[in-house]
């Protein structure tokens, strides 16, 4: 629980005056995504920068320094009934809040309740300079200058270091119930679209190896009610189930022989032609892939889903692993990037070879 | 950052008439007066000209020969701006999106509505209330606001606090550039690879590019609502009852506040039947099922009643929560009649804070010697003070203002901010030196100038330029002492 902004800062303004590199690890349970990390950068540690700084259960605000671990904050909002609605990926005991913005990771209720960018309303960042700046706020709502505090979803620190988040949290759902049933994938896709057009207290909709899983939550009533009137058998451990799925502890993303891409389209897209084991979460909106392949073979694929994919885990990471940047787009990213960080230090080339 | 444009109005207007039908590049004082303001109408400036394009590619070409010759270039959807973001430029071009007004597609399936920036917020949801959908967020000014505006604000509504806001309700943004390239930020999907520029172009008051088409996302509407209405005799009980809903793992699909004064301004006008004695008055409504809705409502009546409630009433149909719901909705014009004019102030306050905020409100109210009445997003802590005045009055607007400005400032000072969804325009550009430092500040303009090179979009908007900073604060710091010395002496 200790605050070492101070003691990062000068980490930052080091580096920036000997002309050094630095790659931000927090719990390091990340090191597999992105590209592969600039092995001539030093390291700069976030994850003894932890502790919450402020919760007000009743304002359902939490701040909380960025190295904090995930687990951490989830005890202490259970002990107020809360949770972070978005469930973000514990991919291992020590993922930090930080990193899961930086990655703009979440779970299966992102449809329904929001990702981790959906939630943040605010943060502090160290930028190229040294700078320690406050974006946004801890207040639901905010337009007073631009949104940076999202920018950094996806931005994988290449903008700076994330040093203090402040997130809206919500009341657990009372009750939790899942339905299972057996579909084909040609069928499951307008399934779960239909499902999720009804206005139920649906939280959850994947597919894998032939069977739909459905969730609902929320009042209890409501719950009860619903599945009585939806097909599919109550799930015993449906709340197992959708752990093992929001930490990506499914068996469907064991091993790392196979490389894992994530599509992430419209939901209701025809899957994308590929051989392979697939599993669609999201209510179709995400959708991982297991083979192998190139990024410039699948990218034609996504597009005409209506949208992008990266490889996740595996395969070769010293290429791009992002869904390709229009020129434009190119030119807006790296101008950013350099109106954060001029000098290149943050997590050169782990986004984006050209960042 | 922008320089003397390198071009005459009418040479510019000629290069526009070349590819823009001559009728909508309007260069006369006459036609071009109803676009001087925004809804923020004291805020004044007639533009060099106002050009209606209607295609994208008149759009890039706009934008290019602007960009080249350095023109200022202000978009304009609807013009119901509440911060003057869209006041013109006296030597820029206003480029009014009015022409792309179209709901280019519904995808009642996947449940996205594909739109042209012109189209009207309400036109979304009563098009998609076919499929039994509707788009989420509901500004007050949905009648007539425009989804390009909104993504410009980042709007929200009352109905944010569950369903989000602009921001949490878009796919994707097609875009020109203001070097007049095309570029669609976000996907179909719900997360896009890279830098978050949607959430960046969301809220960035016409800054950073100009909007050409949005998709965003539509909800299957709730199979019910109903609103509890609840009288309490002080604000604070009001508040902290606000704070036992939430506690009780209830979220609202709104909750919404009135003081004293909005409450009674508001029954005059609506004849709603409100407890015109009291101090506070909440409105709960709680949509989702026919299950939830019961179960919740019970709750919320209960959780009212404990936290000192004089008087609790629960909508028994349609008409009667149509009828509650008349006054909050109304309150404006409401108040509008028992005073010559009003100015919408809309900061942000930790919920907490609400009954310190309000009494020191009423302490400024009697120290500037003007009215306030306040309508409060209660569930996201965002607080309309409406500050009554008389514009006829010599010197009585600039009261308002600095009256306006104090409350701003209280707003940073208890931990919240300067503006929750009406944006900073040219209105309140100054306070953007309470909430944010001169780093913070700097880092905005370095943001506008990778999108924005030449600083050509709504140039002198949304973020103040440094020196004005300084002398801001070192006069808010003079007034604040030399307030002080006052009280010592009184």
């Amino acid at each position: 629980m200790a605050d070492i902004s101070q003691h990062l800062q000068e980490q930052v303004l080091h580096a920036r005056d000997g002309g050094h590199k630095l790659n931000i690890v927090g719990g390091g349970t990340k090191a597999f995504m992105g590209r592969e990390a600039d092995p001539d950068a030093g390291t700069l540690s976030v994850g003894e920068h932890t502790g919450i700084v402020e919760y007000h259960p009743v304002e359902l605000v939490l701040t909380v320094r960025a190295g904090t671990p995930l687990s951490d904050i989830e005890a202490t909002l259970a002990e107020q009934g809360q949770a972070l609605h978005f469930e973000p990926p514990r991919l291992g005991a020590a993922s930090t809040i930080g990193g899961t913005l930086a990655a703009n990771l979440s779970g299966p209720s992102r449809p329904w309740t929001g990702s981790v960018r959906d939630q943040v309303l605010g943060i502090r960042l160290l930028n190229g300079k040294g700078e320690h700046l406050r974006f946004g706020g801890q207040v639901m709502k905010n337009v007073a200058g631009y949104d940076v505090s999202r920018l950094q979803a996806g931005a994988m620190g290449s903008l700076g270091l994330i040093t203090e988040i402040s997130l809206k949290v919500m009341p657990k759902p009372a009750a939790s119930m899942t339905l299972v049933q057996d579909m084909s994938m040609e069928e499951v896709i307008r399934y779960m679209n239909s499902r999720s057009a009804e206005p139920k207290p649906i939280t959850g909709a994947c597919w894998v190896d032939g069977k739909v899983y459905l969730r609902l939550s929320g009042a209890r009533s409501a719950v009860e009610a619903t599945a009585d009137k939806w097909s599919g058998d109550v799930m015993e451990q449906g709340e197992k189930f959708w752990q093992s799925v929001q930490d990506m502890q499914h068996e469907f993303f064991a091993g790392n022989d196979v490389p894992l891409w994530r599509f992430s389209v419209g939901s209701t897209a025809a899957n994308p032609k590929l051989e392979g084991d697939w599993f669609i979460d999201w209510s179709g909106a995400q959708r991982w892939y297991r083979g192998s392949g190139e990024l410039k073979d699948m990218e034609p694929l996504a597009k005409a889903a209506g949208g992008q994919v990266s490889l996740f885990r595996g395969g070769d990471r010293s290429g791009e692993v992002m869904h390709h940047q229009p020129e434009a787009l190119k030119g807006i990213q790296r101008r950013l990037k350099n109106a954060f960080d001029p000098d290149n230090i943050f997590n050169p080339g782990r986004l984006y070879s050209w960042l | 950052m922008t320089t003397k444009p390198k071009v005459s109005k009418a040479e510019l207007a000629e290069q526009f008439r070349a590819f823009i039908d001559p009728n909508f590049v309007i260069t006369d004082n006459e036609t071009m007066k109803p676009y001087e303001c925004d809804g923020m109408s004291m805020y004044c400036e007639m533009p060099l000209l106002v050009v209606l394009p209607e295609t994208v590619e008149q759009v890039q070409r706009v934008m290019r020969i602007c960009n080249e010759n350095q023109v200022p270039v202000v978009a304009r959807g609807a013009g119901t701006g509440l911060s003057a973001g869209a006041m013109p430029n006296k030597e820029g071009v206003v480029l009014s999106l009015a022409k792309f007004n179209r709901i280019l597609e519904i995808d009642p399936l996947a449940r996205t509505a594909r739109l042209q920036p012109g189209v009207r917020n309400l036109a979304i949801s009563e098009e998609a209330a076919q499929y039994g959908l509707y788009y989420g967020p509901d500004p007050s000014s949905q009648i007539a606001c425009t989804i390009g505006g909104n993504v410009a604000e980042n709007s929200g509504g009352v109905h944010c606090l569950k369903y989000g806001l602009t921001v949490h309700n878009l796919h994707s943004v097609e875009m020109v550039t203001a070097e007049g390239d095309v570029v669609t930020v976000g996907c179909d999907g719900l997360d896009a690879c890279g830098m978050d520029l949607l959430a960046l172009m969301t809220g960035s008051e016409g800054l950073l590019g100009v909007v050409t088409e949005v998709k965003v996302k539509l909800l299957p509407k709730p199979e019910v609502a109903r609103v509890v209405m609840a009288g309490f005799d002080s604000v604070q009980n009001g508040g902290d009852a606000v704070g036992g809903v939430i506690s009780h793992g209830i979220i609202p699909g709104g909750l919404e506040m009135m003081d004293g004064h909005a409450i009674v301004a508001a029954d005059d006008f609506a004849q709603a039947g409100y407890p015109r004695e009291a101090k506070a008055l909440l409105l709960c409504e709680v949509d989702g099922t026919e299950e939830e809705v019961d179960e919740h409502i019970a709750q919320a009546e209960e959780v009212f009643r404990k936290f000192g409630a004089t008087s609790v009433r629960t909508s028994q149909s349609e008409e009667e929560r149509a009828l509650l719901w008349k006054g909050r909705k109304s309150a404006f014009p409401a108040v509008g009649r028992i005073s010559p004019d009003y100015y919408c102030m809309d900061g942000t306050i930790p919920r907490r804070e609400l009954a310190n905020v309000l009494l020191r409100m009423e302490e400024m109210s009697e120290e500037f010697g003007l009215r306030v009445a306040n309508v409060f997003h209660a569930g996201d802590g965002n607080l309309h003070p409406l500050i009554l005045f008389d514009a006829n009055v010599p010197g009585e607007f600039e009261r308002t203002e600095a009256f306006g400005s104090s409350i701003l400032n209280l707003c940073v000072e208890v931990g919240g901010c300067i503006t929750g969804e009406h944006g900073v325009g040219v209105e309140k550009i100054r306070q953007m030196a309470v909430q944010f430092s001169d780093d913070e500040l700097q880092q905005f303009h370095d943001v506008k100038a990778a999108f924005d090179p030449a600083g050509i979009l709504n140039p002198g908007k949304g973020v103040p330029a440094l020196k004005f900073c300084q002398e801001y604060r070192s006069l808010e710091h003079k007034q604040h002492k030399h307030e002080h010395t006052e009280a010592a002496h009184g």
